[in-house]
């Protein structure tokens, strides 16, 4: 890990939002605890995955470090600069650098708008023009994205769900960030282009340096690009580590209970993932359990659990950097290695 | 997996859906044929545009009589169903067939009740009163795993996650103990952990009931664990088919072949730029002459004569195995052993 400092700092973010009731007079009457008090770093030219299901609070983090939201408590660093509560004139020169690439390449292009235009709207709205203008910038971002770049002036709708994807990542590229937020990049599409995409995000980050948080809810996926990877369940994370420490040495029941429930394309006579099933539903992040969220689903569960929230830490037999929140961590290494059905001497 | 002495439960033959738009007729299924035994699992694989879902909405009925020429055969326990009436197929669905959609949400009627909707489909089929049809309804949840059946009986769907409202579709589904259940990638939409859930309980139903089960993801790994029997389509045809073990073990067609190496695994190489398949599903407008794969196909230029473009390679099928490609089997094996190799 370098000692340099972050490029993005978290700490303590928190974000819920107010639900009104109440008649005749409406007011408050409690709080959607999407996100809270969650605390990681992202450095320059990393990826960190941000995995777990709906209603973790993965996407709503994805929106505060953009500051779309904005956080209800904690604090965001962008390069030693708060940004948590900064208003619209102090995060313009920021804005430029955090961009963002949505889930749905429907709904995340302006059907009214030639592709060209969408791709230079970050250029326009923030003044910049590029040397050799903007044109030229947005050709050459279709080309990086791997379209046609005489396909400038057509609209979304001639174009594939995949290849608007890549029309999204060219309008996040157009400013030269430093960091993308991808949410959900590339759920929508199809398996066969789902790897394009993937190919094309690790491209980008590799050649241009640019960190990204990855939000996903493909375990599969995030492995493959992430490097270090986060675990939300209700609005905290339970476990972060670096890629192969939390897929490798799983630590939080939760983990486990995810990375067992991944259907995986192979078929062995002896399955090489133990497999767990969790019991019911998400509890709603409206009332959210106490002390340790996922003690209604989890297997070993004891008072303690309910009366204290565990700290996310780095539990004893953790390399550094590995932080679980749990009282009672995963026994390290029950999980077998997972058998490779060409060569079983080779362990991952 | 059939003999010819003995007919299958479900038996589809050469079966051809078109319709007829204002640009032209989509061609969205192009001669498909498969059997399904009671008690086993078919798995159909496919992307946009395969046609997964058509076969199974025109196996129903639910295809547009004016707009869609259906051709070929579907017996469905010795009854024709392509040529049956609406009043006959009236009777079958949600009796003898169920369906289970992707989008519980959109598929469950806001406006009532989830025990009158499953009740509903109950009093259509057996005639039942009201409180017949309520307990019926609240044995089915309880069924399927919904806690405090009783009280939810009378919840609105928005009242219930998205796991639920799942499972209250298979309630639905099954309420009439049908021999076929189709289930239209049920899972996409859910988290893993539910989706293993969903899972879990149609295999247990399955071995309960024995239920014939068509089941179409375009996830390779749902298939694996759920399906005994798998059919991959692409671009209105089958291109391969065979046991799961078969299909997953050893591809014989290069689309299933890119699928399993363009998917990133938990356990397989990171530092190595996936494999993606190039390109884009066809359209079903104009689709490609010859083989529907072969723009997208790396292997195409193997075949002399430029085969792939000019004829459409025939589905070779033996003892319930096969593909539709000009390679032959050795070159396939040749080939697709390197890419095999680089996924594990």
């Amino acid at each position: 890990m370098s000692n340099t400092k972050p490029l993005l700092d978290v700490t303590g973010l928190t974000k819920h939002f107010p639900v009104k009731g109440g008649f005749p007079i409406r007011r408050t009457v409690g709080a959607v605890q999407a996100v809270d008090g969650l605390d990681f770093q992202v450095n320059e030219g990393e990826a960190l995955g941000l995995v777990g299901e709906s209603g973790c609070g993965k996407s709503t983090t994805g929106r505060l470090i953009t500051r779309l939201l904005e956080p209800t408590g904690g604090k965001i660093s962008y390069r030693g600069q708060d940004i948590t509560h900064a208003g619209r004139k102090a995060l313009a020169p920021i804005r430029s650098e955090i961009q963002m690439i949505f889930q749905d390449p429907y709904a995340s292009l302006n059907p009214r708008q030639t592709v060209g235009k969408i791709i230079a709207g970050p250029m326009e709205i923030n003044d910049i023009n590029p040397a050799g203008g903007r044109e030229k910038r947005v050709r050459e971002l279709l080309e990086i994205v791997g379209l046609n770049p005489e396909h400038y002036n057509r609209f979304p709708h001639e174009f594939s769900g995949g290849q608007r994807q890549r029309i999204g990542v060219a309008r996040a590229l157009a400013l030269e960030p430093k960091l993308i937020v991808a949410d959900e990049p590339v759920s929508a599409l199809d398996v066969s282009i789902q790897a394009q995409v993937v190919n094309l995000l690790q491209k980008v980050q590799q050649e241009l340096g640019i960190a990204f948080v990855f939000i996903a809810h493909d375990l599969a996926v995030v492995r493959h690009f992430s490097q270090r990877v986060a675990v939300m369940y209700l609005g905290k994370i339970v476990e972060i580590a670096d890629r192969d420490d939390l897929y490798d040495n799983p630590r939080h029941p939760y983990t486990r209970a995810l990375l067992s429930a991944v259907p995986e394309a192979t078929v062995d006579e002896t399955p090489a993932r133990e497999r767990i099933r969790l019991q019911g539903d998400v509890p709603s992040p409206l009332n959210p359990p106490s002390g340790c969220r996922f003690r209604t689903r989890c297997w070993k569960a004891t008072e303690k659990c309910a009366t204290e929230a565990p700290p996310l830490v780095q539990v004893e037999g953790n390399k550094p950097g590995h932080l679980t929140a749990c009282h009672y961590p995963e026994t390290e290494g029950t999980i077998p290695a997972p058998r490779l059905s060409k060569d079983p001497q080779a362990a991952s | 997996m059939t003999s010819t002495d003995q007919q299958a439960f479900l038996s589809v033959r050469d079966l051809k859906v078109h319709f007829s738009t204002e640009d032209g007729v989509v061609k969205a299924v192009d001669g498909l044929s498969f059997d399904l035994e009671k008690g086993k699992t078919l798995g159909i694989v496919g992307e946009s545009g395969s046609g997964k879902s058509v076969t199974n909405l025109t196996i129903l009925g639910l295809h547009d009589r004016h707009r869609t020429a259906v051709d070929g055969e579907i017996l469905l326990d010795g009854k024709e169903l392509t040529t049956a009436r609406e009043s006959e197929l009236e009777k079958l669905r949600g009796n003898k067939m169920a369906m289970i959609f992707q989008d519980a949400l959109a598929s469950l009627s806001p406006y009532h009740t989830i025990g009158k909707q499953i009740g509903e489909t109950y009093r259509k089929h057996t005639g039942a009163s009201r409180a017949e049809a309520r307990k019926r309804a609240i044995e089915m949840l309880r069924r399927v795993g919904i806690p405090q059946p009783d009280m939810r009986v009378d919840d609105y769907p928005h009242q219930f996650s998205g796991g639920m409202r799942q499972r209250a579709m298979i309630a639905m589904a099954l309420v009439c103990d049908p021999e076929l259940l189709i289930a239209d990638e049920p899972t996409t939409a859910l988290d893993v952990t539910v989706q293993a859930q969903i899972m879990d309980l149609l295999k247990d139903l399955q071995q309960e009931f024995g239920t014939a089960i068509i089941f179409i993801t375009h996830d390779l790994g749902v298939i694996a664990d759920i399906a005994d029997d798998v059919l991959v389509m692409y671009g209105g045809r089958c291109v391969e088919r065979g046991t799961k073990e078969e299909v997953l073990r050893t591809p014989q067609h290069p689309y299933t072949v890119g699928l399993l190496s363009s998917m990133p695994s938990l356990d397989g190489p990171v530092d190595v730029p996936l494999s993606p398949i190039p390109g884009s599903p066809p359209s079903l407008l104009n689709p490609p002459s010859g083989c529907r794969f072969h723009p997208r196909c790396s292997f195409a230029e193997k075949v002399p004569g430029g085969r792939c473009s000019t004829e459409r390679p025939l589905l070779k099928v033996e003892d319930g195995r096969g593909s539709a490609c000009h390679l032959t089997l050795d070159q396939r094996q040749e080939f697709f052993a390197d890419l095999a190799a680089t996924r594990h």
